[in-house]
C-alpha cells in the first residue's frame, strides 16, 4: 500500500476536530473615573479593581474579548479619557471594545487610534441613529457595535413571547437618575441597526443585569434570529449552565457577564472546559485544549 | 493617534543594531497600527509606521496591516506610488486581514486590481441564513499539507507554523475571503475553505490578525521574525 490518499488524512481531520467559530466569552468591565466598578441592575456601584490589572487577568485566564464601559460617560455627556485605552491596547492581546459617550466620528476615531478594536454606541445611537451609518462607513461595519438596553415589560405574565411590545430600549442607563424609556422596541431597533450597517449587537436585558438568576433566553432567541450579524447577550449569568442553556437555545454567538467574573463565582477556565464537555465550541487558549 | 515615527528609534546601541529586526508597518490607511506595532514590540522588533519608499527598502521586513476596504486602500497605495515598492521588494513581508488580500491578483471588494504578487481572486462570503457575515470570531487554522502521511501535520509545513498546533484558534474579522490554492499555508472553514494563512515567495498573508490571537497570534509573530532574521543574516 502506497501512501494514503491525500482526501482520507484530510477526512480524519474533519471528523477528529470540529472546526468552526467558538462561540465567545466575554468579561464587561465598567469603568468609572479609571476603575472598574460593578452595579446591580445599574445602581450601586462598588469598586471592582484596576483597569489594567483586571485587562490582562481577564486576557490571560482565556476571555476571548473585554468590553469597557465608561458608564458615567453617555450620561454625563462627555467622552473617555484616552489614555487608559492605549495601556491597555499595550497589555493584552485579544480584542477589545470601547463603549461610552462616543458621539462624533472624530471621538471614535480617538478610541481606535488608541488601540481599540471596536467602539460601542448606545445612547447617540438612539439620538442619531444616522450616526451608526457614518461610522460604518468611515471604519468598517466589523468596529461598529451597537448595545441595546432593553427591558421587558410583563413578558411572563402577558404570556407575551413574539410579542414585541413587550420589549422597550431605554436610554442613559449609566446613571439612574437621567434613564429614560425611549418609543422603540427592541426588535424593531435592532432590525433598524442591523440595516444602518452596524456589525454586531450587544443586547443588556436590563431585567437580568446583576441579578445571576441566567440569561433571557427568549428575548436572545427573538432578536438573534431576526438579524444577520452578530449578538452577544448581556446580564444574568450566574453559573455556568445559564452559559449552556444560552448557547444551546438561541443563536447568539457570544456571551457577557461581569460580576460573576468578577467576583470569581466563575473561573473562565472552568466555564470553557464545562461548555466543551457538553459540546459546545469554545477557544482554548495556551496550552489547554479540548480535544473532540 | 498614537506617535507616527518617520524614522527608527535608537534604543540600542550602535554596536548591536545588526542583530535588531526593523520592521517597516506601511502606514496602509486605516487606523490601528497601534496594537501590531506594540506586539511586535513585545518581541523585540523595532518598528515605524510609514509611508516612504527609503525606510521600507532598509528595512528587514515588511508589514502592510490594513482596515477598510481594498478600494481605498488599493487607492491609498497608488497616490503614494507603494505598488511597485511593494511589488519589488525582497524582504520578507506579511500582509495581515485586508493587507493579504490587496497582495492578491484582484478583489471583489470594489472590482479593483490588488498588488498581485499572490495568483488569485478575492471573494465576498455568500449570504445565506446559516451564515453570520462578518465572519467575526475566534476560529481554527487547518494546516494544508501534501506531505507524507506519517509526518506531523505542522512539521511538514511552513516555518511560518511552526511550534503551533491543530487546534489553535486564530481571531477573525472579515467578509472578503481568498480561495484556497496553490499558494494557501493553512486554511479555515467558514461556509467554504479559504485561505487563512498564505505564502508566495517572500510574500506572507495572513486573514486573522495575529496581533489580537493571544498566544497563538504572539508565536506565529514571532516566527515571521524568526524568519525575517534568517533571511537577513543570509
Amino acid at each position: 500500500m502506497k501512501a494514503k490518499l491525500p482526501w482520507m488524512k484530510f477526512l480524519t481531520q474533519r471528523l477528529m476536530f470540529k472546526y468552526m467559530l467558538k462561540k465567545r466569552i466575554i468579561p464587561c468591565l465598567d469603568v468609572r473615573d479609571g476603575q472598574v466598578v460593578k452595579g446591580v441592575q445599574f445602581r450601586n456601584h462598588e469598586v471592582v479593581g484596576e483597569i489594567i490589572d483586571l485587562a490582562k487577568f481577564y486576557s490571560d485566564s482565556g476571555a476571548d474579548e473585554l468590553v469597557f464601559y465608561d458608564i458615567t460617560a453617555s450620561s454625563d455627556r462627555r467622552a473617555v479619557s484616552k489614555q487608559w485605552i492605549y495601556d491597555i491596547a499595550k497589555n493584552i492581546n485579544i480584542p477589545f471594545c470601547v463603549a461610552g459617550g462616543i458621539r462624533t466620528i472624530e471621538q471614535a476615531e480617538d478610541v481606535l487610534a488608541n488601540g481599540a478594536d471596536k467602539i460601542s454606541i448606545n445612547s447617540p445611537a438612539l439620538e442619531h441613529p444616522e450616526l451608526i451609518t457614518q461610522l460604518a462607513k468611515r471604519f468598517g461595519s466589523q468596529c461598529v457595535v451597537v448595545g441595546i438596553d432593553s427591558f421587558a415589560h410583563g413578558s411572563k405574565i402577558d404570556g407575551g413571547d413574539g410579542n414585541k411590545s413587550v420589549y422597550e430600549v431605554h436610554q442613559y442607563t449609566g446613571d439612574v437618575a437621567k434613564t429614560v424609556v425611549t418609543s422603540r422596541f427592541t426588535p424593531d431597533w435592532a432590525k433598524e441597526v442591523e440595516n444602518r450597517g452596524a456589525g454586531e449587537i450587544v443586547l443588556n436585558c436590563m431585567n437580568q443585569d446583576g441579578v445571576r438568576s441566567g440569561y433571557d433566553i427568549g428575548q436572545c432567541q427573538l432578536i438573534a434570529s431576526m438579524v444577520n450579524i452578530p449578538v452577544i447577550a448581556s446580564g444574568g449569568a450566574g453559573c455556568v449552565e445559564d452559559f449552556e442553556l444560552l448557547f444551546k437555545n438561541t443563536r447568539v454567538t457570544g456571551a457577557l457577564a461581569a460580576s460573576v467574573f468578577h467576583k470569581q463565582v466563575i473561573l473562565i477556565d472552568e466555564l470553557k472546559t464545562y461548555l466543551a464537555t457538553q459540546g459546545v465550541e469554545v477557544r482554548f487558549s495556551g496550552s489547554k485544549r479540548y480535544l473532540v | 493617534m498614537g506617535a507616527v515615527n518617520f524614522e527608527f528609534k535608537g534604543t540600542v546601541d550602535f554596536e548591536y543594531k545588526e542583530f535588531i529586526v526593523r520592521i517597516a508597518i506601511i502606514q496602509s490607511g486605516g487606523a490601528n497600527f497601534l496594537s501590531v506595532s506594540t506586539a511586535l514590540e513585545r518581541l523585540g522588533v523595532e518598528c515605524c509606521v510609514t509611508l516612504e519608499h527609503d525606510i521600507i527598502s532598509a528595512a528587514d521586513g515588511i508589514l502592510l496591516p490594513g482596515v477598510g476596504c481594498a478600494g481605498f486602500a488599493m487607492q491609498h497605495l497608488h497616490k503614494h506610488n507603494l505598488v511597485d515598492v511593494i511589488k519589488n521588494v525582497k524582504q520578507p513581508l506579511l500582509g495581515i486581514c485586508l493587507g493579504m488580500q490587496i497582495l492578491y491578483d484582484f478583489s471583489e471588494e470594489g472590482d479593483v486590481a490588488g498588488i498581485g504578487v499572490i495568483p488569485g481572486k478575492v471573494k465576498k462570503f455568500q449570504y445565506s441564513k446559516e451564515l453570520i457575515v462578518p465572519h467575526m470570531g475566534w476560529n481554527n487554522l487547518i494546516v494544508k499539507s501534501d506531505n507524507d502521511e506519517d509526518k506531523s501535520l505542522l512539521s511538514s509545513a511552513d516555518n511560518i507554523l511552526c511550534g503551533l498546533s491543530l487546534t489553535d484558534d486564530v481571531y477573525f474579522v472579515h467578509s472578503y475571503y481568498a480561495p484556497v490554492n496553490n499558494a494557501t499555508v493553512a486554511f479555515c472553514n467558514y461556509g467554504v475553505d479559504f485561505t487563512a494563512i498564505v505564502r508566495c515567495n517572500n510574500f506572507y498573508g495572513m486573514q486573522f490578525h495575529p496581533e489580537k490571537s493571544g498566544n497563538v497570534g504572539t508565536k506565529l509573530l514571532d516566527n515571521f521574525v524568526e524568519i525575517i532574521s534568517s533571511n537577513k543574516s543570509q
